[in-house]
């Protein structure tokens, strides 16, 4: 076992690499060579793997569920009517609504029935309407969190309160990486939307951030201008052949002083440093779409061909889970709408619908979806009251924890189902009799039961994935009790 | 044959040195060996929290009425020497899943046959228990007797050195003087030496020259600033709120203070007084309330977004868990919600603390980006003179536009709509508000740009009147319980107070009074780490039951009690861990001991390990000879890739717009650097610096691509290598040899051998090659340099890629 022998092969792997002359595509790659990545925590799965990969298409701002997935036709009747204290049934209000009149509020849109299942569906996203066959879709999501900031560290990592590691560095951590030339968990923001331009609520690195593990399995952010990956290309004038050179003197340098000082860290160092050349390349063949079928293009929208669009980081995405990068975040901002939620609704609608139901259809097309999970939500809901100027074409919602709709996609997951119902002011989750509940007994869904739902699907059981810090073994959904929702798996 | 047994001796080593295992022949250890193992199983039922017991039974305190000695009706949980009689032995060794303790449904690691027979071994040789080790106040120790009575350099290495002697081995020899001086400059200051103080030190030969060469690191202004790098982490210092806007929050007066007083020595006790009550002296000093702005370092969210009582609960919990991190060692916070389930704290004793921090004269939210008072605001006499006059301005143009804007309304009310375009009145008007609101936006534009350069610090500021405090039933901040009163655990020494309640000054004080036990200990572990790379307990920031064993208890102890003993004085603390023969032996060593012990928890080699963000890019900065060493002030911008914090802010955060600092802020020491919460530098953070959003006492530290693309990559550090390529040839008599071996030498402190001259030999030829054949990029990577002719280009090209090559070497970006 002399650790210096494990290493041996990887001077050898780049000279393989070079006498191929780079030639070959990432995947190719991915199956010449055996793979060198962090080594997972987990030795055998808790259960049966159903996925291999995820997607998170992260609603950022909280969209409005009365408008888009949860249909509430009978709200017209109660136009400017007072929320009923016994709906309210004291639940506390943002510091922008507390002292309202919270008057009710009906959505303006349209909604129809869609798809075999016959799923109503708002007429605001007209292509993903075609896709709910495939959509789990869960209406009776809940957190605890009335303010973005805690509400989407909640999503992200399991707790209010900053300082957690979030979902992908659990995942990274826990099974290591697929893939051996790019990261484990890559995160792309949306750099504009059509919405809300002025109230956008900030994105922060704590999202993908590796809280307490360590640093290595932090997501790394994809940038939309630039290098993607920060200091990826080589300076101006550092040309492929001298970085190669160059790490050729570093590896024997290093090679030298490993044998004379013994510690096997100096070979981490080197192994790294090779995997930093490999990803010079790989990453840049990731981003260039110019291989991508003009009709695959064309499905994305007219959007795609913008740097830092939705559009653009939904085929990323997908060229990313077909690279076997294990969790893709993708953010889209602009969902806050307390006022004027109608015109904001539209754009935001039309930034996604597209590109999100594209690509379903292009990870189904190729096979992907299978094993692949795409998650879609916000970090909550919206009120059924109104905020801000109120009238059937113009009003506001504000922040609202108790019930919103979240849908998830692909592996291990049924298609075109409703899991969980709300009352009739889509304010409280109700049981099968209509009685106000927040157990997960009568399908009320916790953020935290979402992810463990996740885990769930990549074979880990929530309980069992911990790591001790600070005198707690931590758990990914944090200390409360948390529920893999069975119901909705295959 | 001897290979294996040597293996197999360093692997027992390893296993004694983390003391989690005994030899059957070794007494068992209830603090070292089996409260952990209770601690981790079974405390979450049978512990300190009343919540979560489970049974009546609590095996935590031997003497309490749900204790496991007690009878509970025919059986005891307990009996010593009794293995069949014990309860706790029944239910650990039975077959039978029903009756299986920890409960196989409890998601609990099940119990090891190795741990179940140290229970086994406890019960049978009395199970007897003692008070946990770090609740008991430190005692100086006497010196364990040694086989080698030679080795030894000061009051610490005996300690050691019997550990290692335990174990069969031997340490290792001293290390050569270039990688001490290169250690100790690098551990003490955060910088390697340069060229003139490695030979200044190598050139005396006197047997007190590293004795000298630490005082001269300890005297230097830089010591202060590299132990301020540690300290931000402890105390989650940073440049911005941390919460929705993430706006701008400037504290940097507190961070100078905290360098300075570094620097001093100020005693650790005074030091720590200061910060958790400055405020609270008669008559306090600047420097006292300075100190306070400890209390004002969380993440506060603004104004009008979130409850305010509940930002106030959420401010107060955080300035909870912060004084239990980074003062007692402590995991304070777990009580906010329920009774500590590991440690004997009850949820009654966190809200006992949490009334001395909740009294505080402020608004519990920021106001936007103006300053969140309490502060203080070192404006001159001049400054504050252009200040008023200038808010004056802008108050009284405000006033104007308000009057305009109403006569406005007034006159368009009047006139019929289709006559409003003509009419002279409504023009005259609307150009007088357009001209009002330029003057406002001019105004507005200077007032923030003397704010920009007068200095501001929260300061933390007592109220009048004492708040009521309440427990809060689960920790929601709008469900109230019983009412508390200040007091601390009644696990640890008693509070003493003067006046009708305790103050913060009080707690303050008995924090560092003698007989607190935690402190000491804790403070020393931070100190130790800092040296040594692990700390003594691994876990610094905790030192509570589920916190790590101490890998030498009796060292520990009497460092604590030296430090007491002198007063809480640092640098003499520190002095005498650098001194020691233990941090002098050298890190090479076979690879089986690196493998059986990676953490060097034993001490039998000198530590290596890679050099903090901070350190790495300032040794960047100096062997390039661009570091700027002023000292203190506001937070710089060195550059970093664009569109980084706008990625993340929202539009109207007055952190969204990143503009790098030009001429000397940009290489100045990183301690110095300006932190955005929501997406700090990541010439930081890629080498595993924290967020900054919550107290860190270590860091991890990963070796990943990416921090190998940064050291590549990055502009600053490229940069550099150009710097420092560009003085190489800038002498045209001195030898490829002198280049290489200066450059080795600058960078690594060692003088290269013949092999290594040979292999960069070799590698400046090739890329000499490579250049000579790319001209396109042999433009691109010379344009910026005035040459003679195409032979220099191609000189500087290569010794550019060769420079780069040195800073990239493990060698470089660690400390040996």
């Amino acid at each position: 076992m002399d650790p210096i022998l494990i290493h041996q092969p990887l001077q050898s792997r780049r000279q393989f690499l070079r006498q191929s002359g780079m030639g070959l595509g990432a995947t190719a790659m991915a199956t010449l060579l055996p793979r060198d990545g962090a080594a997972a925590v987990i030795e055998h799965p808790h259960f049966t793997p159903q996925i291999k990969r995820v997607i998170f298409l992260f609603m950022a701002g909280a969209p409005s569920q009365l408008d888009l997935f949860d249909y509430k036709p009978d709200l017209a009747k109660h136009f400017q009517q007072p929320l009923p204290p016994e709906v309210r049934d004291g639940q506390r209000l943002t510091a922008m609504t507390k002292d309202g009149k919270h008057l009710i509020q009906p959505s303006m849109f349209q909604f129809s029935q869609q798809g075999e299942c016959g799923m109503w569906w708002s007429n605001l996203l007209p292509h993903m309407a075609n896709a709910v066959d495939d959509l789990c879709v869960i209406r009776s999501m809940h957190t605890d969190a009335i303010n973005h900031d805690p509400g989407k560290t909640l999503v992200n990592t399991g707790s209010e309160i900053p300082g957690n590691p979030s979902l992908g560095a659990w995942l990274s951590y826990g099974l290591g990486s697929l893939n051996r030339n790019l990261p484990d968990f890559i995160v792309l923001t949306s750099a504009f939307w059509s919405g809300d331009q002025q109230n956008v609520q900030s994105l922060y690195k704590r999202l993908w951030g590796n809280g307490f593990l360590p640093s290595q399995h932090q997501g790394v952010l994809f940038q939309s201008a630039g290098d993607p990956v920060l200091f990826l290309s080589n300076p101006s004038g550092v040309t492929r052949t001298s970085r190669e050179k160059m790490l050729d003197l570093v590896t024997a340098l290093n090679r030298k002083h490993a044998a004379e000082i013994g510690d096997p860290e100096i070979h981490t160092t080197i192994a790294q440093q090779e995997m930093a050349f490999r990803m010079q390349a790989s990453v840049p063949q990731l981003s260039d779409l110019s291989a991508e079928p003009q009709h695959v293009l064309d499905s994305y929208g007219p959007e795609v061909h913008k740097s830092g669009s939705y559009a653009r980081n939904c085929l990323l995405a997908r060229r990313m889970v077909e690279r076997d990068v294990r969790f893709v975040q993708v953010y889209h901002r602009g969902w806050d709408h307390h006022v004027n939620l109608p015109r904001k609704m539209r754009g935001q609608c039309q930034d996604i619908d597209q590109p999100t139901a594209a690509l379903l259809k292009d990870l189904k097309t190729r096979g992907l979806l299978k094993d692949t999970l795409v998650v879609f939500g916000g970090e909550f809901g919206r009120t059924v009251y109104g905020q801000g100027t109120q009238s059937m074409t113009d009003y506001g919602r504000d922040h609202h924890p108790r019930c919103f709709t979240a849908w998830l996609a692909g592996g291990g997951v049924q298609g075109g189902i409703v899991h969980g119902q709300t009352d009739e002011y889509s304010y409280n989750i109700v049981d099968k009799n209509g009685q106000k509940t927040t157990r997960f007994e009568d399908d009320a869904v916790h953020v935290r039961d979402l992810n463990a739902t996740i885990l769930y699907l990549l074979g880990i059981d929530h309980n069992q994935l911990t790591f001790s810090f600070q005198g707690l073994d931590h758990r990914p959904t944090g200390v409360k009790e948390a529920h893999v929702v069975e119901k909705i798996l295959v | 044959m001897v290979f294996e047994l040597h293996l197999k001796r360093i692997l027992l080593t390893f296993i004694v040195a983390l003391g989690r295992l005994v030899t059957a022949a070794e007494p068992v250890d209830f603090n070292r060996d089996i409260r952990p193992l209770l601690s981790d199983r079974c405390f979450g039922c049978h512990g300190p929290s009343t919540e979560d017991r489970q049974a009546d039974l609590r095996l935590d305190m031997m003497d309490e009425a749900e204790g496991p000695f007690v009878d509970r009706g025919g059986y005891r949980a307990l009996i010593p020497q009794d293995l069949e009689g014990s309860g706790v032995w029944q239910r650990i060794s039975t077959t039978d899943n029903d009756m299986l303790m920890p409960p196989p449904d409890s998601h609990q690691k099940p119990l090891s046959l190795a741990e179940k027979d140290l229970i086994k071994r406890w019960i049978l040789q009395g199970a007897r228990y003692d008070k946990f080790w770090a609740f008991i106040p430190p005692r100086s120790q006497s010196l364990p007797s040694t086989t080698d009575a030679t080795w030894s350099r000061n009051r610490l290495d005996p300690f050691v050195l019997t550990q290692i002697e335990r174990n069969g081995l031997r340490p290792q020899s001293e290390a050569d003087r270039r990688t001490l001086i290169r250690r100790a400059s690098f551990d003490l200051i955060g910088l390697p030496p340069t060229l003139a103080e490695l030979h200044r030190f190598l050139a005396d030969g006197s047997e007190t020259a590293y004795e000298r060469a630490v005082d001269r690191l300890l005297a230097s202004p830089h010591f202060g600033e590299h132990l301020t790098k540690y300290w931000l982490d402890l105390v989650r210092f940073a440049d911005t709120s941390g919460l929705h806007h993430d706006h701008y929050r400037e504290m940097t007066p507190y961070r100078d203070w905290i360098i300075r007083s570094f620097n001093e020595n100020m005693p650790y006790d005074q030091f720590v007084t200061y910060q958790l009550a400055g405020d609270l002296y008669e008559n306090a000093t600047i420097d006292q309330q300075v100190a306070s702005g400890f209390h004002r370092l969380h993440l506060v969210i603004d104004a009008g977004t979130a409850l305010p009582e509940e930002s106030f609960h959420r401010n107060v919990i955080d300035r909870v868990t912060s004084f239990g991190t980074a003062m007692l060692g402590l995991t304070l916070q777990c009580a906010n919600c329920h009774d500590h389930k590991y440690d004997p704290l009850k949820q009654t004793d966190f809200y006992q603390l949490y009334a001395f921090f909740n009294n505080i004269e402020s608004a519990p939210e920021t106001p936007g980006s103006a300053i969140h008072a309490p502060m203080l605001q070192f404006s001159t006499a001049k400054q504050r003179t252009d200040l008023a006059q200038i808010q004056h301005q802008l108050d009284s143009a405000k006033a104007q536009l308000k009057n305009l804007e109403v006569k406005l309304n007034e006159l368009k009310a009047n006139i019929p709509a289709d006559q409003q375009e003509n009419s002279k009145e409504i023009a005259s008007l609307t150009s007088e508000i357009e001209t009002a609101l330029q003057r406002i936006s001019e105004r507005t534009a200077v007032h923030e740009e003397l704010n920009e350069i007068v200095p501001v610090t929260l300061v933390m500021k007592e109220r009048p009147t004492v708040r009521p405090t309440h427990v809060r039933v689960r920790g929601n901040y709008d469900q109230l319980g019983p009412l508390v009163e200040r007091n601390t655990p009644s696990f640890l020494p008693p509070l003493t107070f003067e006046g009708p309640v305790p103050s913060r000054l009080d707690l303050a004080r008995w924090v560092t009074a003698p007989g607190n036990p935690l402190v000491a200990r804790v403070t020393v572990n931070r100190f130790w780490q800092q040296c040594f790379g692990v700390g003594i307990v691994k876990t610094s920031e905790d030192f509570g039951a589920q916190g790590e064993w101490p890998s030498h208890p009796q060292l520990l102890d009497d460092l604590a009690s030296e430090f007491l003993r002198t007063k809480w004085n640092v640098k003499q603390l520190l002095r005498t861990l650098v001194m020691s023969a233990t941090y002098r032996q050298t890190s090479h060593a076979d690879p089986l001991a690196y493998s059986a012990d990676p953490e060097n928890r034993l001490l039998a080699r000198g530590t290596r390990f890679r050099l903090d963000s901070e350190m790495i890019r300032d040794q960047v900065l100096l062997v390039s000879r661009q570091l700027v060493t002023t000292m203190l002030g506001k937070s710089v911008k060195p550059p970093q890739p664009a569109g980084l914090w706008k990625s993340v802010s929202m539009p109207s955060s007055n952190t969204r717009e990143f503009t790098a600092d030009t001429g000397e802020n940009i290489f100045r020491r990183s301690v110095y650097t300006f932190w955005k919460r929501g997406m700090p530098p990541p010439q930081m953070t890629i080498l595993d610096a924290p967020t900054r959003e919550s107290c860190i006492a270590r860091r991890e530290r990963t070796n990943t691509p990416l921090q190998a693309l940064l050291m590549m990559n990055e502009e600053q550090y490229f940069s550099a290598a150009q710097q420092i390529a560009g003085h190489l040839i800038a002498n045209p008599t001195s030898s490829e040899r002198q280049r290489i071996t200066h450059a080795f030498e600058t960078m690594t402190s060692q003088i290269p051998d013949e092999e290594e001259l040979a292999a960069i030999s070799m590698g400046l030829a090739t890329l000499k090659t490579v250049y000579e054949k790319d001209r396109a990029a042999l433009q691109q990577l010379t344009s910026n340099w005035e040459l003679l002719d195409d032979h220099q280009r191609v000189e500087l090209a290569a010794y550019t890629i060769m420079v780069n090559t040195l800073l990239n070497l493990d060698i470089t970006k660690t400390r040996e």
